[in-house]
């Protein structure tokens, strides 16, 4: 069968990776193409780019971080951020990205999942929800612009709907479990998980070995994400795929 | 010179990088006199079906690459350009293919995720120069619709999703391949540097 995939995920600000990287191996531990070559060799299964740039400027150098990404790598890579339009999600596949994620557009302009996967196909559509827990309503809340401003979706039902729009795959974060380390967030990946039928990459709380075991044998999640553990070299990529093959896990 | 068909379908940056990193002479191209001047055809391809054949019928290369093919020049179908080599397809709706190959395009049905997305096993089925010297590894696959072969003996390699799957698919100098060579590691990258040479002996013996 299908193997899981374990994805670490590269933010990129202005043609720079950000966000804690301390490799001591790499000569420009900057380089989003350096970091990327790193993993695609270190056994990642793909890869992510989010590009957190604000400006007009870092979005076009971005253009250029993903077709020398895609000149290197052996691997398929998504690119997410700041993708608003049609011709956003052309210009990135064009240089060479295998699939566009799109988060705050997704919910601004839900036509634009349809129109996207119409034109290129829903296997290169991501959209990426970041949903918290709301304790007055017993549910999780989507949330847009980065985590800063909540929706009235619910995930469960708003991962319906893009789907039924046309994503082929989501990239579901847990903002209550990103940034602790203490694993992913089950209860929320299993209930998106297993409301629709394409992938879910879990994100958000890996921490170590056993949190990717417990992500995988506890829900449908087919993919896991993480960031700076692996940027940190706190977790390696082989030990997690180790852990998981030892415990009866397929990966690659 | 290998001659990797532009026809707005599909990412062809990641292909013509993989072949340049290996050392191989490629054009991008859509015009029918380069393709039947070049010594290989790589088909690739991502979307819908039907949208890809209207892609191919209206630059008028759906003809070039089919008397191409029949004429013996090696030609590589990737993804959907894999899918395009049989007779037709259910995807939105019924279209005919390049019909090189018996065989229909179906949806998988079944409880399973859709796409099939990810890296699966590629079990080679029968001996083939394509597979000199490698051994069975994973592949990087993604469709949501899968070949259904008339001839199982064109089906040279499989990988299992709910059912047998077919990979990668030969006969005579025709080939095609569900998952991304580009994208699938080193397996990935020997297969297709495999057609490659395959091509170069071919339109070496041909001139």
């Amino acid at each position: 069968m299908i193997t899981k995939r374990i994805i670490p995920c590269l933010d990129v600000k202005e043609g720079r990776v950000v966000k804690g990287v301390s490799f001591v191996n790499l000569r420009d531990a900057g380089d989003p193409i350096e970091l990327a070559a790193h993993y695609d060799q270190a056994g990642a299964d793909e890869l992510i780019f989010l590009d957190i740039s604000a400006s007009h400027e870092g979005r076009k150098t971005m253009v250029e971080v993903v077709e020398k990404a895609a000149g290197q790598l052996s691997i398929p890579f998504t690119v997410g951020g700041g993708i608003a339009s049609v011709e956003d999600i052309f210009r990135m596949l064009r240089a060479g990205a295998d699939k566009i994620s799109m988060n705050t557009a997704a919910v601004l302009n839900p036509e634009l999942i349809e129109a996207g996967a119409r034109r290129f196909g829903s296997q290169c559509m991501v959209v990426a929800i970041d949903a918290k827990y709301e304790p007055e309503i017993q549910d999780w809340i989507v949330y847009t612009h980065g985590g800063r401003i909540p929706t009235e979706h619910r995930a469960v039902n708003w991962a319906q709907e893009v789907v039924k729009r046309g994503a082929g795959e989501i990239l579901l974060t847990s903002m209550d479990a990103d940034g602790h380390k203490d694993g992913f967030d089950i209860q929320l990946t299993q209930a998106v998980s297993e409301a629709v039928q394409v992938p879910v990459i879990a994100s958000g709380g890996a921490g170590n070995e056993q949190h990717f075991y417990e992500v995988f044998s506890n829900t449908q999640a087919t993919a896991a994400l993480a960031a700076s553990i692996f940027h940190f070299q706190e977790v390696s990529l082989s030990s997690v795929k180790t852990y998981l093959k030892e415990r009866g896990v397929e990966v690659r | 010179m290998l001659a990797i068909i532009d026809y707005g379908m599909g990412n062809l940056h990641s292909l013509s990088k993989a072949l340049e990193r290996m050392g191989y002479d490629y054009v991008i191209t859509s015009d029918p006199d380069v393709l039947r001047k070049a010594n290989g055809l790589i088909l690739p391809g991502v979307g819908a079906f039907g949208d890809a054949m209207y892609e191919l019928a209206i630059r008028g290369i759906d003809t070039v690459i089919k008397a191409e093919a029949l004429e013996g020049k090696p030609l590589l179908g990737i993804c959907l350009g894999m899918q395009l080599l049989f007779s037709s397809s259910d995807e939105n709706g019924y279209y005919e293919g390049l019909n090189l190959l018996p065989g229909h395009v179906a949806r998988f049905r079944g409880e399973l995720r859709i796409p099939h997305m990810g890296w699966n096993w590629l079990f080679f089925k029968h001996p083939h120069p394509l597979f000199r010297d490698l051994s069975e590894d994973y592949v990087y696959f993604v469709h949501s619709y899968y070949v259904q072969a008339a001839n199982s003996e064109d089906v040279i390699a499989t990988t299992n999703y709910g059912t047998s799957v077919p990979a990668i698919v030969a006969r005579n100098q025709i080939y095609g391949m569900q998952f991304h060579p580009e994208k699938s590691g080193k397996l990935g990258l020997k297969l297709l540097n495999q057609f490659a040479r395959l091509v170069e002996k071919v339109g070496v013996d041909v001139s």
